[in-house]
């Protein structure tokens, strides 16, 4: 039970997102090329820099009984939606018991990131003190708050005893929770993981404060075109919010059980930059580390390398620093790799991007097929590589064929993970 | 000054709208924790929306021996 180096497969997928409250719709919305974009109507939004975002495309309350919600911060909220989605997709029914054979909870784990984590929470609870006083503050706070409540929560759904764990690091926190659940499978720690990501931060604070980085779109008056990676006049990313989950299995695991595989997790790839807080590093010195980090640890070619979904949010810096490190590091076979911007249509769901873009690069080879890059109206001078604009692609039909999903955070974390069809 | 029937009833509608259950289930026998589905974070909820509604007092100390709703019932009674 603990021989290392296990492969990884991919058996469920849950999806929570702008495009659709599940899998098939966000699949569906994206190869639709369909922006999940919309003006922000609230009252508060009113006298904001930026009143664009990219919000859920059905409400979590619409799904969750009330009793179940109101202890949940909204990212809690949609994470344990998508994991109840992947948890089912996967054939499972109920949590891990140990009357069950199939799957022991001593041998499941969840590893769900947030970036931010209950930030809603935490800012609503302080309206509530000093409007209504300390009696009223909830005595869920905390554990809505606290960024490790999406891990926990599923954990306590699925009943996972093999650990919980949220790894943060900005942007890319969802990515590097799906690379963390590969190496616990891989080195035997655990069968069966339910890892992803979620975020949910539109409220002015975040708002407000992204926006003065000068990191945000202000296309106010135009949101479906405003989120536009590798466009010349990209002006910065738009806030979205969602989660992205994957049950990732042992493949012994997922054939002894005859389970459906969508395809094998490969591994991941990691570097920082220790270049600046926030911004890229421009020459894309870190992800180019990140992107032989992975070839260097993984048995994976180059060459059967044919998509990468990424990180591309749609900000001038970091959208080419990317594409020269995927030159650099990919050489001649860049030629052959169709790159989609997925954030051109589900916004940027900071920690739940490495989540959906996952669910996303899974589709894509399950389908053979790369969604589209949106509102590329003239294509960077910069962006020397083959992206997919406006309409979908289908990937090549035969043989073995791998994709890339990138992830980068504030902070200098990259994180690039490995996906190929089996 | 509340009556123990209306003191229930508005325990049941709290218990609904904090866990969920069916006013018709919080019986005065029912244990918060082991029958309704409230624990002791969710205890604090019902105790402050029962003095909010009941104009009592129900001191923290005191919080962990209303362990049903008929200790809660009384206590209301008795201290309103």
């Amino acid at each position: 039970m603990t021989a290392e180096n296990r492969t990884v497969v991919v058996t469920g997928i849950g999806a929570f997102t702008p495009l659709g409250g599940d899998a098939a719709t966000f699949w569906e919305g994206l190869l639709a090329g369909r922006s999940g974009v919309h003006a922000l109507t609230e009252e508060w939004a009113a006298e904001l820099p930026v009143r664009i975002a990219a919000k859920v495309a059905v409400e979590p309350s619409e799904i969750l009984p009330r009793p179940v919600a109101r202890k949940l911060d909204r990212s809690a909220q949609f994470a344990l939606i998508a994991a109840r989605e992947a948890w089912k997709d996967a054939g499972f029914e109920g949590p891990a018991t140990a009357d069950t054979n199939e799957l022991a909870p001593e041998r499941l784990g969840t590893v769900i990131a947030s970036g931010i984590g209950g930030v809603t929470t935490l800012l609503d609870q302080y309206d509530v003190l000093k409007q209504q006083g300390v009696r009223k503050v909830s005595p869920h706070t905390v554990p809505m708050l606290m960024p490790n409540s999406p891990a926990a929560n599923v954990g306590l759904e699925v009943g996972a005893r093999a650990g919980v764990h949220t790894p943060v690091s900005a942007c890319a926190s969802g990515a590097e929770a799906i690379g963390y659940a590969i190496e616990m499978i891989r080195s035997g720690r655990a069968d069966v993981v339910v890892a992803g990501g979620t975020e949910a931060a539109v409220h002015p604070l975040p708002i407000v404060a992204f926006s003065n980085m000068m990191a945000m779109s202000k296309n106010n008056d135009d949101p479906e075109h405003a989120s536009r990676p590798y466009d010349k006049a990209r002006d910065g990313f738009v806030l979205g919010e969602g989660a992205g989950v994957v049950v990732l299995e042992s493949a012994e695991h997922a054939a002894a059980r005859g389970a459906r595989v969508y395809c094998e997790a490969i591994g991941q790839g990691l570097s920082s930059d220790a270049h600046h807080i926030a911004q890229p590093e421009p020459t894309g010195a870190g992800v180019s580390r990140a992107i032989a980090d992975l070839f260097d640890r993984n048995e994976l070619d180059k060459a059967e390398v044919v998509h990468v979904n990424a990180h591309a949010t749609s900000t001038p810096q970091g959208d080419t620093a990317e594409i020269k490190a995927l030159s650099r590091e990919l050489g001649e076979h860049l030629e052959h790799v169709a790159i989609s911007a997925t954030k051109s249509m589900t916004g940027h769901l900071l920690g739940g991007a490495g989540g959906i873009e996952t669910v996303a690069t899974v589709l894509a080879l399950h389908h053979r097929i790369a969604p589209p890059t949106i509102n590329v109206v003239e294509l960077d001078d910069d962006i020397d590589a083959d992206i997919v604009r406006d309409e979908p692609r289908k990937l090549p039909v035969e043989g073995r064929i791998a994709a890339l999903n990138n992830s980068f955070g504030f902070g200098g974390h990259n994180v690039v993970l490995a996906f190929r069809t089996v | 000054m509340a009556t123990q029937t209306e003191v229930l009833e508005g325990l049941a509608e709290i218990v609904n709208e904090i866990a969920g259950i069916p006013v018709e289930d919080v019986a005065l026998d029912k244990s918060f924790t082991d029958d309704l589905d409230v624990d002791s974070l969710s205890m604090v909820e019902v105790v402050v929306a029962a003095e909010e509604r009941f104009g009592a007092k129900i001191p923290d100390d005191e919080v962990k021996n209303l362990k049903t709703v008929g200790d809660a019932v009384n206590f209301i009674v008795a201290n309103v």
